[in-house]
């Protein structure tokens, strides 16, 4: 299939972009930008949430409580307040986002086993109280097994089945809550379809707007040969990002690769013909290098945040989630998810490998046939 | 097949309400420089794009080397060489890079192209460039690469899209003494250039090449006048200057306003154009005689002075505009 032809065209594809910097510097330092900015900056662990607490207890199982919420790190108690009206305003000011109610017969229910404190979470900013209910629900119950664990040993009696303090979260393959785990392999799909449908719409183009188009539509190339010569060396460089992150994000941030690599690969190639073929079909569409970026962005834009990228798709109105079904880059985010951080099998993912083998096949297909080797 | 390496009948294409090409038809046998004069607008490049299938005609029929473009453009592409009017070679890659691309892509191995192209480059004169980047070299030099690139696949059909447009004097003398030994008969090449001529079984190549230049369509063999997508004049140079024989009259005197005036106001001068220091006169036929025996006096009669007027022979320039003026009629 690969013919003297083709191998021409990715040579000189090659040579093109080792002499165009600015190329390089995107495929190279982007992904490598975006790691960091996204493991770190954007990271939605929140630390330090300020908190106050009304202890109208004021026991030493209570103060053991407090200390629990401390060690977690998750919280900062700033303020200690006396009335709800103490809390309230702080709330509304802004100083704090949590307020811990421990009520004054917190000792004693706690010894029958049926102790409640109140959580009261500012709202007004969703990543941090989502944060601040799990973390504090998650301290809640780690301290009640630990009080249980204690006193079953203290008394000879076995483990009761209810804690004394009824908290019921579950974590799952994360339960540090940390973020860039979610992250990394979220950069890698929007690596691959930010700058390979970019790159890959700016290359045919430029042929255009330089005028190049017109010396290779007199050549016998055809115009099958032309696309998958001006494609493979993006898919390379696309293989090249995607374990460019895979790499950092599993030495410098410890996001384990679970799953099969094959699979990873597999599952990416087939992500890469919707990347690929929108990029193609932005290119049938432009006729500068500038039209060609705002093509792609317009595909890109909502992919980015309708993905689940950034938002989790259920948090969407019912509408919005159904324009996601369109996206190619949501299925690929719940498989690559799901092969580094949980290690599933082919079965798990499923569905999912046949939605990117439908976009891909019709995307590029459309794209292919609007190609066209000629001027008008 | 035909004995002519390019035809076209009939050849039709509009973009949207403009007829780029409205109908044109001519044959070019091998060994032969066929020019198509216009001025801008006129079709040329147009009529070049539906040659080599860069775009579709409406209507018509052409055919490259016995090829039909519209069914067998693969095959018309295998034999011909095209340099477009604008730089299509790679500005970041090097001469050589672009030369070797282009020859590779259109089925050129790695055991041809290199010696072929190295031949190429001291033809044209640019085999000390060879690893400089095309977007270094000047104009003249990029359009001997892109003839160079044209030319390494020893095409039958060299189609040539105003290639010395923007070139300075030298350069296009360079580019036309390459065009006139491409053409001629293989005996008389020098030996070092002796792949580029006809040594291609078959016989000859044949040069279709546009220009808005008249010295240099006088050096084509024959030459097609384009004027709103139609050939409205075609033949040799000089059977064309035959159409004017007789009715070109050259006017030196002083002042030139009052002279132009003056031929302006006579009743048998068609049209009157300074060329240097002179005025050509265009006259109606068989006017010549009378419009020479009055003119002076009447120049003389409002003080003007009359240092010359005399018949010359016509050039292709007074062929042009009379053609293109008989045409907005």
């Amino acid at each position: 299939m690969l013919n003297s032809r083709i191998f021409s065209i990715i040579r000189k594809e090659f040579v093109q972009i080792l002499r165009d910097p600015r190329t390089l510097i995107l495929v190279i330092v982007m992904p490598i930008m975006q790691l960091f900015l996204l493991g770190y900056a954007a990271t939605t662990d929140v630390r330090n949430i300020p908190m106050a607490v009304w202890d109208q207890s004021q026991t030493p199982q209570s103060r053991a409580l407090l200390d629990a919420f401390r060690a977690a790190n998750y919280f900062k108690i700033s303020y200690s307040v006396g009335s709800t009206r103490d809390y309230q305003s702080l709330i509304e000011s802004g100083k704090i986002r949590v307020v811990l109610v421990i009520p004054p017969d917190y000792d004693r229910r706690l010894l029958e086993g049926s102790a409640q404190v109140l959580m009261v979470l500012d709202g007004s900013d969703a990543s941090i109280g989502s944060t601040a209910l799990s973390t504090a629900r998650l301290v809640g119950q780690s301290y009640a097994t630990k009080i249980s664990i204690e006193r079953a040993a203290l008394t000879g009696r076995p483990l009761s089945a209810a804690p004394p303090l009824d908290v019921r979260t579950q974590v799952w393959y994360n339960p540090d809550f940390d973020s860039a785990y979610f992250m990394i392999p979220g950069v890698i799909g929007m690596i691959l379809s930010f700058i390979t449908t970019i790159l890959t719409a700016t290359t045919i183009v430029r042929e255009r707007e330089r005028g190049t188009i017109e010396q290779l539509i007199v050549t016998p190339i055809r115009s099958w040969e032309l696309v998958l010569g001006k494609l493979l060396p993006y898919v390379i460089l696309a293989f090249v990002e995607t374990f460019e992150i895979i790499i950092i994000g599993h030495m410098w941030f410890k996001v384990p690769v679970r799953g099969s690599l094959t699979l990873i690969i597999i599952t990416s190639g087939l992500f890469l013909m919707s990347s690929l073929g929108i990029g193609l079909f932005a290119s049938t569409m432009a006729n500068t290098q500038q039209e060609a970026m705002l093509t792609v962005m317009m595909f890109n834009l909502p992919s980015i945040f309708l993905s689940g990228f950034f938002f989790p798709l259920e948090a969407m109105p019912p509408f919005l989630q159904l324009v996601s079904l369109a996206i190619p880059l949501r299925y690929y985010l719940v498989v690559i998810r799901a092969l580094m951080l949980k290690g599933v099998g082919y079965e798990a993912i499923q569905s999912q490998i046949v939605a990117l083998i439908i976009f891909g096949v019709v995307i590029m297909g459309a794209a292919a046939l609007r190609f066209r080797k000629r001027l008008d | 097949m035909s004995d002519y390496l390019v035809q076209a009948i009939g050849l039709r294409k509009s973009f949207g309400a403009v007829h780029a090409v409205n109908g044109v038809d001519f044959n070019i046998p091998a060994g032969e420089i066929y020019g198509l004069v216009g001025s801008d607008g006129a079709g040329k490049t147009t009529t070049m794009r539906l040659l080599v299938g860069a775009l579709l005609p409406d209507s018509g029929e052409a055919a490259v080397c016995g090829f039909d473009v519209r069914k067998q453009i693969e095959q018309v592409r295998s034999q011909i060489g095209y340099l477009s009017q604008r730089f299509s070679m790679y500005e970041d890659l090097t001469v050589l890079e672009n030369i070797r691309f282009f020859a590779e892509v259109r089925g050129l191995s790695s055991k041809e192209w290199l010696p072929r192209s190295l031949d190429i480059l001291e033809f044209v004169g640019l085999a000390n460039f060879k690893d400089r980047r095309a977007g270094q070299l000047s104009g003249g030099m990029k359009q001997k690469l892109g003839l160079a690139s044209a030319l390494v696949t020893r095409p039958r059909v060299l189609l040539l899209d105003e290639p010395t447009t923007g070139v300075d004097p030298v350069t296009r003398q360079d580019f036309w003494q390459l065009l006139i030994k491409l053409v001629s008969p293989p005996t008389q090449l020098p030996p070092s250039s002796g792949k580029m001529g006809g040594e291609q079984e078959g016989g000859r190549v044949s040069v279709l090449i546009s220009t808005p230049y008249m010295d240099e369509a006088a050096r084509c063999n024959r030459i097609g006048f384009m004027r709103h997508g139609q050939i409205i004049a075609e033949g040799a140079p000089s059977e064309l200057r035959a159409i004017l024989n007789e009715r070109i009259l050259e006017l030196r005197g002083d002042p030139m306003p009052l002279l132009r005036r003056v031929a302006r106001q006579d009743q048998d001068v068609e049209d009157v154009r300074a060329f240097g220091d002179r005025l050509h006169l265009r006259v109606g036929e068989k006017k010549a005689g009378d419009v020479l025996s009055r003119l002076p006096s009447a120049i003389r009669s409002e003080q003007g002075r009359v240092d010359d007027l005399r018949a010359v022979p016509p050039v292709l320039e007074d062929v042009f505009i009379s053609l293109a003026e008989s045409e907005n009629d």
